[in-house]
């Protein structure tokens, strides 16, 4: 591996970042999509160049977008020359379609009324680890799709929606999403998803049916804090050796599982808060995770000002603060649950984006940082790909 | 042929200029018209309206004749002057600072 290609998603569009093996000289192109929120853009693993692209805003909904050449141009799936239908040679447009599979029900609304699902938007997009036409899609109002066309159409795995429980899922504060997929590299049909606010949910037959996998967690906010479903779940992260260990941040709390969710239990340890939103795991260390602790869920911004990514070499509990490059004053931005991600370059490099723009890059494991960029609009989403 | 103005962001996702053209079948509505346009760049579908319910999208208007006709019914006829091409049927995106 000798380079390696940053996607940065944004409030007002996307950046595609990319610098040799030092990762010290950044070439940055953008931005892509100027002025839509791009909630998530990630590469498939199994074609590096195939890149998928969630393009969304208030006005006009949802668009999905695709790259074949490694982010340089995109299209709607379904829009290049060999696909078009119709005989005008337009783009079509069923890739943006989300439909909800049979009656769509209700949820729970946050005054504790029965509400209508209703689609909103992609928060994140996981490709398949072994089909490049494979991707998933986890959208708000919390629900999983899966597209076997490369992103042309969507079928919704609807046995999470209407596990018996969905009828009482909640939103939290940023709606109720589905923020986050993890497959398992050893078995594809096991699959964990996270959903704000009802909690994490695997399926061991690839999205047929799935299990609430939140015991252990404890919600204070809950009026019952141990309940099945209803945990404020940011983020859930795996070493791909070591599958059946899961590492949560939670909206209090940063939870380890060692039984592929089945349990839970806490390893703050000495965080000086364990608020928070993004967990990560070290490309070629299991045990070495990394977090960016938040003042309170009231005050969301680095405690005392000092931005600091902290790094648990244990596993969780102990944790040390890596501070080297970062702002250790006056820094009040936040770093969101999909801002964060590693490569997998021999010694493994870390990386996050802040709402304020700025987008940090540790080369050696998080000992070192230093910014690609400063000046980007508010970050949603970064992901990297190491390529040959 | 009935002439429709579109905001920069659709007109970048259809790559459009400012205005297109449309042959839309009789009547001429807002329904019609809609479908026309779908028809003709079906990379609009579900931005302008709902995919399934055809519900307008809360953050769009539409103009005619210098009139909001948003709410009304979109099987009204449009006024002479769009039918005849003289002026455009717009879609206006609701201005949003920030």
């Amino acid at each position: 591996m000798s380079r390696v290609r940053v996607l940065v998603g944004t409030k007002k569009g996307a950046f595609v970042c990319t610098a040799d093996g030092q990762r010290k000289n950044w070439q940055i192109e953008g931005p892509h999509f100027g002025g839509w929120e791009m909630y998530h853009i990630k590469g498939s693993p199994v074609d590096p160049d195939r890149i998928f692209a969630s393009q969304s805003n208030g006005w006009f909904g949802q668009i999905i977008q695709r790259s074949d050449d490694g982010g340089k141009t995109w299209s709607p799936p379904g829009s290049s020359p060999e696909e078009l239908v119709s005989p005008q040679g337009w783009p079509q447009g069923e890739s943006n379609k989300f439909v909800y599979d049979g009656e769509a029900g209700t949820h729970l609304w946050y005054d504790g009324t029965p509400h209508p699902w209703e689609f909103k938007r992609v928060w994140h997009l996981e490709p398949s680890l072994t089909d490049a036409n494979v991707v998933y899609a986890g959208v708000e109002d919390a629900a999983m799709f899966r597209s076997d066309d490369a992103g042309k159409t969507w079928q919704e795995l609807s046995g999470l929606r209407q596990h018996t429980t969905g009828k009482d899922w909640q939103p939290g504060a940023g709606g109720m999403c589905l923020h986050t997929i993890l497959i398992d590299p050893t078995s594809p049909d096991r699959i964990w998803v996270a959903i704000s606010a009802a909690g994490c949910f695997r399926t061991d037959d690839g999205g047929k049916t799935w299990k609430p996998t939140n015991k252990g967690l404890v919600s204070s906010f809950m009026p019952s804090p141990e309940a099945e479903v209803g945990h404020c779940v940011h983020r859930i992260a795996l070493h791909p050796s070591k599958p059946n260990t899961l590492f949560m941040q939670k909206h209090w709390d940063v939870m380890r599982s060692d039984d592929a969710g089945d349990s839970w239990r806490e390893v703050s340890g000495n965080l000086p808060s364990d608020f928070g939103f993004p967990i990560d795991v070290h490309a070629h260390e299991p045990e070495t995770v990394y977090v960016v602790p938040i003042k309170s869920d009231g005050e969301h911004y680095p405690p005392e000002g000092k931005l600091r990514v902290y790094r648990s070499r244990t596993g969780g509990n102990e944790w040390e603060a890596l501070t080297n490059g970062l702002p250790q004053e006056n820094c009040y931005c936040n770093v969101l649950r999909d801002a964060m991600a590693v490569d997998q370059m021999d010694d493994c490099g870390v990386y996050f984006g802040t709402t304020g723009g700025q987008v940090y890059v540790s080369p050696d494991g998080g000992d070192h940082w230093s910014a690609i960029g400063e000046h980007f609009p508010s970050v949603l989403s970064v992901e990297v790909q190491t390529l040959p | 042929m009935i002439r429709v103005t579109l905001p920069f962001h659709l007109r970048n996702l259809a790559h459009v200029g400012n205005e297109v053209e449309l042959r839309v079948d009789e009547p001429v509505c807002v329904r019609s018209t809609l479908d026309a346009l779908e028809a003709q760049y079906p990379v609009l579908k579900g931005t302008i309206r709902e995919h399934v319910s055809h519900k307008r999208r809360a953050f769009l208007r539409f103009f005619a004749a210098g009139e909001d006709i948003s709410t009304e019914s979109p099987d009204l006829p449009l006024p002479e002057s769009i039918v005849a091409g003289r002026e455009p049927f717009m879609v206006v995106g609701a201005i949003a600072g920030g």
